[in-house]
């Protein structure tokens, strides 16, 4: 569980997260959504450290993380998983390198035991025999798929997804949301998903946080979205045609 | 920024840069690679424009010493001493600052725009102590022998040149050379060519390790850091002139 308190990060003077409080599950696919520009990201960056917030804590597990030092941030870090826009794939390594790259820094694995974890993994986002590609030679989902491979070679308890499907088409953008539902029951880890797609929220997510203008403005489940009446989450959940002709018809 | 600010942040960057690595072996292979990639890729460029510069050197020289009062050896006397203390150290490490510095600038920004590095923080990795330490001793590892090379290679082309072109015999260019001899001299250029090739490493790194954006910023990083580089290095060649041979 991760516990977020009182978040606060300001830019040069402007306020882009405002006392942001809120809890997100074990075992679950938590989704952060929210307009471009909202603050979503930073909420993010600011959960796993790569932004100092100004104000608020993070509690990982009921440990205080904003206050930790360096080498204790160092160590819970080792239990965490990331996903990034971008995939952040290490251009220089190949798919195997990358998925090996925690094995090899941080355990005292054989070569075998490592190739079998890596093995294992690849295999479970279904990139067995991509071993020896680079990333330049993956697609944007393959990049993906080795990505969440790479998030999950540790056996993460925390996993932290940002956009991970834009830029894929939304067969692909399906199945990378169902892989990252998958793996987060199987390894009962805290998933945080940062979206602005809908089609996601409706699909894999089980707690729905709704970030407007640096603020907490709506929280519940998938299902709840479709029947609130909330005016800002409307427009921004209603904003695509189908889905407002879906709540037309919800309706009558 | 100002300036003061920018040599806190990058003093700060330096300490991370030393802090304990995770594990040994990983950087000993990253090393390797950096020693490859910086040291071994830029021997082509060093040797060719050794030749070109000590043949230069020499003939100037001959050219500006038309006197029957100078005695026929001192061209390669002058072109043995320019070539040991400055062009050997300064002159290549401006070179390597040029192209050494902004691959560091490129690669390194290039990995932060594209949250490479964000990813190895994340996996608790120290992010400046993995990407920039090697780097930072392969190149002085690799730095002095670059410096011998260039001596070499500069002193041979001197000799090309000066006996194709008729300004010097060889039996005086060899006496040149040999004349009034100091070692130190090439110790000195040594120590420079250490100091040196941390200076690259570290503001070229440094440049590439704080850039934000996309694409048009890597490039202005990779020029800021052969800008900055070579200033830095002229700054301190006069430093170190000033200490290690008054």
């Amino acid at each position: 569980m991760i516990e977020v308190r009182h978040i606060t990060k300001s830019f040069a003077g402007q306020k882009v997260l405002d006392d942001v409080s809120t809890i997100f599950d074990q075992g679950k696919t938590n989704l952060i959504i929210g307009r471009s520009g909202s603050g979503k990201t930073v909420l993010l960056k600011c959960i796993v450290g790569l932004l100092e917030a100004d104000g608020g804590e993070v509690l990982y597990g009921g440990q205080c993380f904003t206050a930790m030092s360096g080498n204790d941030r160092k160590k819970i870090r080792q239990k965490f998983g990331m996903l990034f826009q971008g995939a952040a794939l290490f251009d220089s390594l190949s798919v195997e390198e990358n998925v090996k790259f925690n094995l090899d820094m941080f355990t005292v694995m054989s070569d075998h035991e490592k190739r079998e974890r890596v093995d294992f993994c690849l295999r479970r986002v279904n990139l067995e025999n991509k071993n020896h590609l680079y990333p330049s030679e993956l697609s944007g989902g393959m990049k993906k798929r080795a990505a969440i491979a790479r998030a999950i070679v540790m056996n993460p308890r925390y996993l932290f997804c940002d956009e991970p499907n834009s830029g894929l088409d939304p067969e692909t953008a399906i199945m990378i949301d169902r892989l990252i539902k998958e793996i987060t029951e199987e390894f009962n880890m805290t998933t945080i998903i940062n979206t602005h797609d809908i089609n996601s929220v409706l699909a894999i997510g089980e707690k729905v946080i709704f970030i407007h203008n640096g603020k907490k403005w709506w929280e519940g489940t998938k299902e709840e979205i479709l029947e609130d009446e909330n005016p800002e989450l409307n427009n921004f959940v209603f904003a695509a045609r189908a889905i407002k002709k879906m709540k037309k018809f919800e309706d009558i | 920024m100002n300036l003061l600010q920018h040599i806190g942040r990058y003093t700060l960057l330096v300490m991370k840069v030393f802090d304990r690595p995770e594990k040994h072996r990983m950087y000993y292979k990253r090393l390797l690679r950096e020693l490859g990639v910086l040291g071994i890729n830029s021997i082509g460029i060093v040797a060719i424009i050794s030749f070109f510069m000590g043949a230069v050197i020499t003939i100037q020289t001959a050219y500006n010493t038309e006197n029957p009062l100078y005695p026929a050896y001192l061209i390669g006397l002058a072109a043995r001493d320019s070539i040991l203390l400055e062009f050997s150290s300064t002159i290549v490490a401006l070179i390597l600052a040029g192209k050494v510095g902004s691959n560091i600038a490129s690669e390194i920004g290039t990995m932060k725009v594209t949250e490479q590095i964000d990813a190895l923080e994340i996996m608790g990795v120290n992010s400046a102590g993995y990407i920039i330490l090697p780097k930072i001793v392969a190149l002085i590892i690799f730095a002095p022998f670059l410096s011998i090379l260039s001596m070499l290679i500069g002193i041979f082309g001197g000799w090309i040149a000066g006996v194709s072109v008729g300004v010097v015999t060889t039996a005086d260019y060899v006496y040149g050379i040999q004349y009034a001899f100091i070692p130190y001299y090439i110790t000195y250029s040594l120590i420079k060519s250490v100091i040196f090739a941390f200076i690259i490493t570290s503001v070229s790194s440094y440049h590439g390790y704080y850039t934000s954006g996309g694409a048009l910023e890597v490039g202005r990083s990779s020029t800021l850091a052969v800008v900055h580089s070579s200033v830095v290095i002229l700054l301190f060649n006069l430093i170190l002139t000033q200490l290690l041979l008054s």
